[in-house]
């Protein structure tokens, strides 16, 4: 979707903010959502696509307001209601009211703490052979799909090279809307700076991004 | 929380308000048999004392003393840290990139916030925030110069952006003056902001 999450290349924002020893969370509540989300993803109410899409589909004015953990508290509670795992009865009681439903891979519990430090996998066998190889040209595609997608707005329509082939992976897409894994080639494409921003743009800069093989086609 | 009740002085109201709505979420899913009572809190214990930018340090520390690693992770950064039994697992797709005097890279998540958790810790505030994630692909040079940092006007900058499950981990360069230095002594030496893109490492001596 071409959501206001899609920032890459957007002017207006102004500075970088850098904040000298940084806590790794500026309150309690902060580590408990960041908690929640991991435990219930563990426990199978979501995969990590679907929690993406979630934030990213937060009306744009939300989104730009809300810090970091409330993007991914609301993203969290909109998901757990829509998915039936929660419901608004139970909302607004602030307490369990109506049963649960069964989870994926059950209740998350201190001994499932040591697996989710380790990251999934994301790697798959693949369908069918590479289309690109590392050297090739390719387009981005000019596409506008309404729903997750993890090619940016502003590489869309721009010439760059293949750089790496990363093998097949999930495909957020379709994970995202829980249509399954539908494994894709994963590719590091790189863009020549002044391919993207134009001509008087400043030419030492290389910008790269990975690509599943969907978002491509060849020059 | 409607957008209105979102103030920009973060007043106390609606802190706590946000306060309550985590309380309540977590008491649900508690409650319904989701989530064992302690299990969130070893969760965040776990963050807290198992990931951060220390694993990383030593992965680079390592790269600097011992060819062989070096070739080894940039190769195949996944299967080069696991070779490191000190080292939190970092789980698949790891790419480590290697800075050079003709070429700086820099690491963003445009569309989020992907970060390689394992070896630098939960992503700082403004790594996740609108203004480096907007600029660091257009703009990456005055990107720097909100860190202070300057590149030689002929350096190449290359921007990884995160868009899949792939994870980048910058290999600064050495610093100058640390001939014979410990593994130990060097991994003091490299900083998060480094292993992003976003600064340099210490140089040998300077405070800490």
């Amino acid at each position: 979707m071409n959501g206001v999450h899609d920032m890459g290349g957007m002017d207006g924002f102004g500075k970088v903010e850098i904040e000298p020893n940084e806590p790794m969370f500026h309150a309690d509540w902060e580590a408990r959502v960041m908690a929640m989300v991991r435990a219930m993803g563990a426990a199978g109410a979501y995969n990590i696509d679907t929690s993406r899409y979630y934030r990213e589909t937060l009306p744009p004015h939300v989104y730009l307001a809300s810090s970091y953990y409330q993007k991914w508290l609301l993203g969290l509670e909109n998901m757990l209601i829509d998915k039936g795992f929660v419901s608004d009865t139970d909302m607004a009681a602030g307490h369990a009211v109506q049963s649960a439903k069964p989870l994926k891979r059950g209740q998350f519990t201190r001994g499932d703490v040591e697996r989710i430090m380790t990251r999934g996998q994301f790697g798959r066998t693949p369908q069918a052979a590479a289309k690109f190889k590392p050297g090739d040209k390719v387009r981005a595609r000019n596409m506008h799909p309404v729903t997750h997608t993890r090619l940016p707005r502003y590489v869309r329509g721009h010439v760059g090279v293949v750089e790496r082939d990363h093998g097949c992976h999930v495909f957020p897409d379709s994970a995202a809307t829980e249509s399954g894994e539908n494994p894709q080639w994963l590719y590091t494409v790189v863009f020549d700076g002044r391919e993207l921003w134009g001509r008087d743009s400043d030419p030492t800069v290389k910008v790269s991004i990975d690509a599943f093989e969907p978002y491509l086609e060849p020059v | 929380m409607s957008p209105q009740d979102h103030h920009h002085d973060h007043d106390r109201s609606e802190l706590s308000e946000t306060e309550l709505r985590v309380r309540a979420l977590e008491t649900i899913l508690t409650e319904k048999g989701y989530v064992e009572s302690g299990a969130l809190d070893a969760i965040i214990q776990a963050y807290e004392t198992k990931i951060g930018p220390h694993n990383g340090a030593r992965v680079v520390a390592k790269a600097w003393t011992d060819p062989a690693f070096k070739k080894a992770l940039l190769e195949d950064g996944t299967k080069a840290v696991g070779t490191l039994g000190h080292v939190s697992r970092v789980g698949d797709h790891l790419v480590v990139v290697e800075n050079t005097s003709a070429r700086h890279n820099m690491v963003v998540c445009t569309l989020c916030s992907c970060y390689p958790w394992e070896l630098l810790g939960l992503p700082p505030v403004w790594y996740k925030s609108s203004p480096y994630r907007s600029r660091a692909v257009k703009d990456p040079r005055g990107v720097l110069a909100d860190f202070g940092v300057t590149l030689p006007k002929d350096t190449e900058i290359r921007v990884w952006d995160s868009t899949a499950e792939t994870r980048f981990l910058v290999l600064p360069m050495r610093p100058a003056g640390t001939e014979g230095f410990s593994e130990q002594q060097l991994a003091e030496l490299v900083t998060r902001d480094s292993m992003i893109g976003t600064g340099f490492p210490k140089a040998p001596g300077a405070a800490s």
